[in-house]
């Protein structure tokens, strides 16, 4: 029986990281096109706490987890992770492997593919099973002007998705999930990269742009650094979070951690306002799968009109002031609260 | 110390035009070094500038074009230039592209201590390649990093990027490290490194001279293949323009702009 296999990524701070709930969910749906393949989990981490996850496997369909525990796999290694996940594929034999395409999966799922002579397709927007029983994933490509469906000729199948790309199940899956300990074979392994320390981050604009209700997004239609002021003091009258276009963090207008699309951040707030933004498909697979989208540009013909509920043409130079102004008026006395930052 | 850069020629994708028959016009578009990879040779550069003995090979695989691409990397500073080149490389995946390069390294370039490259080519957006070299050199690999701090004859400390926070790990020689664009600004060409680039000879290789067959590289040594393109299509409703700014705002109202809180 065919069998689709998850990559289980541990993050640093030993939760199970979101995404593999996203790829299982995307994982039953590709399950029921072939033939309801059973759908299983790879975790690799350090002893004991594969406990912590039991419940949250069951809930989420998996029919197995197969874990490999060891307190050589405290902290996330491409060496020891990547021997341990290899080995496990090599007994399991799935046909289709799925991975977060965050970091750790970004750098353990080449070297993967790679030993296992077989094909990988990075950051895949949308997942599917052809006529023939394929895994075909679609991917951005050059620049994200093109969108490129691939397959591969080879087992497994191999390909990485972005964090918030797919939903989490609406509801609990429960499965009678079968846990599968299986023995990490790394004793004999001497680690030519020592970990030293790790410092959590103290930016938390990346943290805030993963939960905000509200995105307010600059282009390179802000101009200068002026405009993203404006675009800020926009963003308090609404109270959202503000993020920029590839096009404004090569101009210098934004710091590269806020940038939204294909070589940035996927986000998937409410509301997101794209403001000077022309709407290269490269930003639109960044914020796509956003609740309501509403653009403001000035050139009528940009593509961010034909991926928006409901946009406005005009100079956000113009438009922007106007709209906080009309804001201010309709919050009344309340208008000094929203000032503050 | 010998390092070896790999590096990628780009199109400059910022700048790419449609033809009527919707594919896109490759005729006329600039191609550029992967401005990852510029961060690749800056920090080998960095390197040179602080240990002895440094020897800086950059590497590319790509069409004869490509030798403008390596000159410009000799006048920044690297030492010699590598290019790998041939018909039978047209359409390689990455891991036919790791492979190929892998494949140069161990019977062009066996003798080397680093393998630096850029996190990702701003065209195809994979960051695959690097790890899949390391791994057919069968070398340690250190990916997302934003720094390197000690650095001696036998081993390098590297910080890493990732979503939590920063990590630093220290790796033994050789290694390869696949960099993100770092906090200095990339050194410019002085005017006696491009007088060197000028005399510079280009190194070519053949699939042959590294040691590959026919169904190792290229479209046929891949192991996915495109089955389809297109253009993304709309997939939202039709756009509603708005005639002002007060229609604008009672929109955002409702899609829960500016909720009190």
């Amino acid at each position: 029986m065919s069998n689709i296999m998850l990559y289980a990524e541990v993050t640093k701070e030993n939760y199970l990281h979101t995404v593999v709930f996203e790829l299982a969910n995307k994982a039953q749906e590709l399950s029921k096109k072939l033939n309801n393949a059973s759908v299983s989990a790879l975790l690799i981490c350090k002893t004991g706490l594969s406990e912590n996850f039991k419940e949250a496997f069951i809930n989420s369909g998996f029919d197995y987890v197969y874990i490999a525990e060891s307190n050589r796999l405290t902290h996330y290694s491409t060496e020891l992770y990547s021997k341990v996940a290899i080995d496990i594929i090599r007994e399991i034999k799935p046909e289709i492997i799925l991975v977060g395409a965050t970091t750790q999966g970004r750098d353990i799922a080449p070297r993967i593919s790679s030993s296992l002579h077989t094909g990988l397709t990075a950051d895949c927007i949308e997942l599917d099973i052809n006529e023939k029983g394929q895994l075909a994933a679609t991917r951005p490509t050059f620049g994200g002007q093109l969108m490129a469906t691939i397959l591969c000729k080879t087992l497994p199948q191999m390909a990485t998705v972005r964090p918030k790309v797919f939903k989490p199940a609406p509801e609990n899956t429960v499965k009678d999930t079968k846990f599968i300990y299986i023995k990490p074979e790394i004793d004999n392994i001497q680690k030519k990269v020592e970990f030293i320390e790790f410092v959590k981050g103290l930016n938390t604009s990346i943290n805030d742009l993963d939960s905000a209700e509200i995105i307010v997004a600059g282009g390179k239609g802000m101009k200068n650094e002026a405009g993203f002021e404006l675009l800020k003091n926009f963003a308090q009258s609404i109270g959202g979070c503000i993020a920029a276009s590839r096009g404004a963090v090569d101009m210098g207008l934004a710091p590269v951690d806020i940038q939204i699309g294909q070589t940035g951040k996927t986000v998937t707030p409410k509301l997101y306002i794209a403001c000077g933004i022309s709407g290269a498909i490269q930003h639109i697979v960044g914020m796509q799968n956003s609740d309501k989208i509403i653009a403001i540009n000035n050139d009528a013909n940009a593509q961010i009109f034909n991926h928006c509920d409901c946009g406005l043409v005009g100079d956000v130079f113009e438009v922007i002031p106007e709209l906080i102004k009309i804001i201010k008026n309709s919050n009344g006395e309340n208008t000094s609260d929203i000032n503050i930052l | 110390m010998k390092i070896i850069v790999c590096i990628k020629q780009v199109p400059d994708t910022t700048d790419i035009k449609w033809t009527e028959n919707n594919t896109i016009q490759r005729e006329g578009v600039e191609s550029i070094i992967n401005p990852y990879d510029i961060y690749a040779i800056e920090e080998a550069l960095k390197l040179k500038k602080t240990l002895k003995n440094v020897e800086i090979t950059v590497l590319t695989m790509g069409p004869l074009q490509a030798e403008s691409m390596l000159k410009k990397a000799i006048a920044l500073g690297c030492d010699n230039a590598v290019l790998i080149s041939d018909k039978k490389f047209a359409g390689a995946d990455t891991y036919a592209t790791g492979k190929t390069i892998a494949s140069a390294i161990k019977n062009k370039l066996p003798d080397y201590d680093l393998i630096i490259c850029g996190q990702f080519a701003i065209d195809g957006d994979t960051a695959q390649t690097g790890p899949s070299v390391a791994n057919q050199l069968n070398i340690p690999q250190v990916t997302y990093v934003k720094e390197l701090k000690k650095c001696d004859e036998e081993c390098v400390y590297a910080v890493r990027e990732i979503e939590e926070g920063l990590e630093t790990v220290k790796v033994e020689f050789p290694a390869l490290l696949c960099v993100l664009k770092g906090f200095d600004e990339p050194s410019r060409a002085k005017i006696n490194g491009i007088i060197k680039a000028q005399n510079t000879n280009i190194t070519v290789y053949s699939m042959e001279d590294i040691g590959l067959t026919p169904e190792e590289t290229g479209i046929k040594g891949s192991p996915t293949y495109v089955s389809r393109a297109f253009r993304p299509e709309h997939n939202r409703a039709e756009c509603e323009i708005c005639s002002d700014c007060n229609t604008l705002v009672q929109r955002i109202t409702e899609f829960g702009g500016f909720s009190n809180e």
